[in-house]
């Protein structure tokens, strides 16, 4: 019989054809995903055929200018518009790079609306919020997850079923509990409890982490029982250490939240003192230059841009934790 | 007995942190809101219970039919760009073998940005004479349009913004449930002679079923609570073409000071958006079988 076979050859690997991203080969290389070859729709011997490889650059060449067209140059257009004088931006045709790089303007807007004080008052709501999820939520998710108490599964209902609220329904009560906080009649609006206090009622954050700490081995925590170390003590030594992905991805995940966050710190935060960056700048937004604004708006940008760039595999892990989520 | 009193008892003590801003803050809110909605209240006096009247007062406005129009048309057309372009985006993004961090970290980047400076900068976009869409349009030599002052292009307007900061959680999301299918999968289908498109749509499609439908229930509930973008660029105009359920409840409560009324319509949007919840919580249970 002759040797036809109808196998198809085992796709040579994409490393050894050079066409491996270096993410996905660090990723294959640290073994995270499975050994099998990965392949997508296409299939790999179209690519190594000369219309495949000429089709292949020309979609690469339209992804990346579309993309960068489309989520780059707004961007690009908002920092160079900054540096326009309000007469060069009502210029028709418009210039693409400004006549003059005149970096005062940012100064001006860093004045003008005192970003400084707004960039202040979001790094103490976001701190805030982020110490407080990890002091509250970790420690809640230990104690339903290692210590198990009475109504310990009608607890964490309650807590996941709240992610079926949408947040926007209970605005108005949630408003009116921060204006006077039943029982005790506090009233916490403009000041930063009335961020920090909602920011830890997020069942997501109790989910991810209860979930987690459920598939650290029982035997670990055990010997430390044996040990006689105290529940305290086995959570902060032996709970922690080893949480460290979770712990990450729900810091990156709370902070961003409050960074990103509009309606509420509208809402709570009235006092102009008081503001959050978005909601000062939104609030000021009407009796400013274009060129200022624009230059306000950049500022309050570079912060989450900073985030992104320095943890974006947190990012992206929480990303699909979320998807996953239910 | 004893032992296991004391156990509890630590278990509360790591628990109360969270079970307070929890119940001040999720559960309280949530009975409130009920209350709310059937009673009538200025702050000072005892409330008192009104039964329907808030839902007709809802009901009976002017506005009412129309804000319930434009949030359904909202979510209507974000879907039809937000939900179909981050697949289609994935299945292409996936097959590239170059640049794709760079790929990813720019089609992620109008997330990360606070979406009021995202708002704040297409509204000056928009802005008929000296903003992006026009200038372009006008170097192609097409006239412009009057985009958020024109009741044709208003809500269309908010789309484009809305769809324009949230296309990455899709992709990204997408892209991850992609590299998931095995590849024998294709390899099969492509013995069977299936094409590209075949390939996509006897393979892909439902591989990715369930994250689909799951992200589809997502977005219908995030899109219709939309706010911010009427609020920081239309305020609800021209003609109330662009008030959404949503603003329309921010509107009874802080400009017109009748809480009841938003609580009402507050509870509505809540009845649909459950619909749509509860379809979202039994896919995602099954997913994870």
């Amino acid at each position: 019989m002759p040797n036809v076979t109808v196998e198809p050859s085992p796709p040579a690997t994409r490393a050894a054809r050079g066409l491996e991203s270096p993410s996905r080969a660090r990723k294959r290389r640290s073994g995270r995903t499975t050994t099998r070859e990965f392949r997508g729709v296409v299939s790999p011997h179209t690519l190594t055929t000369r219309r495949g490889r000429v089709l292949y650059w020309t979609v690469l060449i339209l992804v990346v200018t579309s993309f960068t067209a489309a989520f780059v140059f707004p961007l690009y257009w908002m920092i160079t518009g900054a540096l326009k004088s309000p007469e060069e931006l009502a210029q028709i045709p418009p210039t693409f790079f400004p006549t003059a790089f005149d970096f005062g303007v940012y100064a001006e807007a860093w004045e003008l609306l005192d970003l400084g004080l707004f960039l202040r008052n979001t790094v103490l709501y976001a701190g805030g919020a982020w110490l407080l999820t990890l002091a509250f939520d970790v420690s809640a998710a230990y104690a339903l997850s290692k210590l198990r108490p009475v109504l310990g599964k009608l607890v964490l209902g309650l807590m996941l079923a709240t992610l079926m609220i949408p947040p926007m329904v209970i605005l108005l009560p949630a408003y009116l509990t921060a204006k006077e906080l039943p029982i005790l009649g506090w009233d916490l609006l403009n000041t930063p409890w009335a961020i920090w206090l909602p920011a830890v009622a997020n069942g997501f954050f109790v989910f991810l982490l209860k979930r987690f700490f459920d598939s650290i081995p029982r035997e670990l925590i055990e010997a430390a029982q044996i040990d006689g170390a105290s529940p305290f003590r086995i959570l902060w030594s032996i709970v922690l250490p080893v949480s460290r992905p979770i712990l990450g991805v729900v810091s990156i995940l709370s902070v961003i939240n409050v960074w990103k966050d509009f309606i509420w710190p509208l809402l709570v935060l009235p006092d102009q003192e008081k503001m959050s960056i978005s909601v000062g700048i939104a609030s000021l937004s009407a009796q400013l230059p274009q060129n200022v604004l624009l230059a306000a708006l950049v500022i309050a940008s570079i912060p989450t841009i900073v985030v992104f760039f320095i943890f974006q595999r947190s990012i992206m892990a929480g990303l699909t934790a979320g998807s996953l989520k239910g | 007995m004893r032992r296991g009193l004391r156990r509890n008892l630590t278990a509360y003590g790591f628990l109360c942190g969270a079970l307070i801003c929890f119940a001040f803050f999720s559960w309280y809110p949530m009975v409130r809101e009920v209350l709310l909605s059937f009673q009538k209240t200025n702050f000072v006096d005892e409330p008192t219970w009104v039964g329907w009247d808030n839902f007709l007062t809802v009901i009976e406005d002017s506005a009412f039919a129309g804000a319930w129009l434009n949030t359904v048309t909202f979510t209507g057309l974000a879907l039809l760009v937000g939900f179909i372009v981050p697949f289609v985006a994935a299945i292409v993004l996936n097959e590239l073998r170059h640049a794709q961090a760079y790929l990813r970290f720019v089609v992620y980047l109008p997330v990360m940005l606070p979406p009021a400076v995202v708002v704040l900068l297409f509204k000056w976009f928009y802005d008929p004479g000296s903003g992006l869409f026009n200038q372009a349009l006008g170097v192609v030599g097409i006239p412009g349009l009057s985009w958020l002052d024109s009741t044709d292009t208003a809500l269309i307007s908010l789309v484009i913004v809305s769809t324009w900061m949230n296309l990455g959680t899709g992709t990204l999301i997408y892209l991850a449930a992609l590299q998931s299918i095995p590849s024998d999968l294709y390899e099969a289908a492509e013995l069977d002679g299936a094409g590209l498109f075949k390939r996509v749509w006897h393979v892909t499609i439902p591989q990715t079923r369930l994250i689909l439908m799951v992200m589809l229930m997502l977005q219908i509930v995030a899109t219709m609570q939309v706010f911010i973008e009427p609020y920081l660029l239309t305020g609800g105009g021209p003609e109330n073409g662009t008030v959404t359920v949503a603003y329309l409840m921010y509107q009874y409560a802080f400009n017109f000071g009748n809480f009841g009324a938003g609580g009402a319509l507050g509870l509505m949007l809540m009845l649909v958006l459950m619909v749509f919840s509860v379809f979202y919580l039994r896919l995602s249970r099954e997913e994870q079988n």
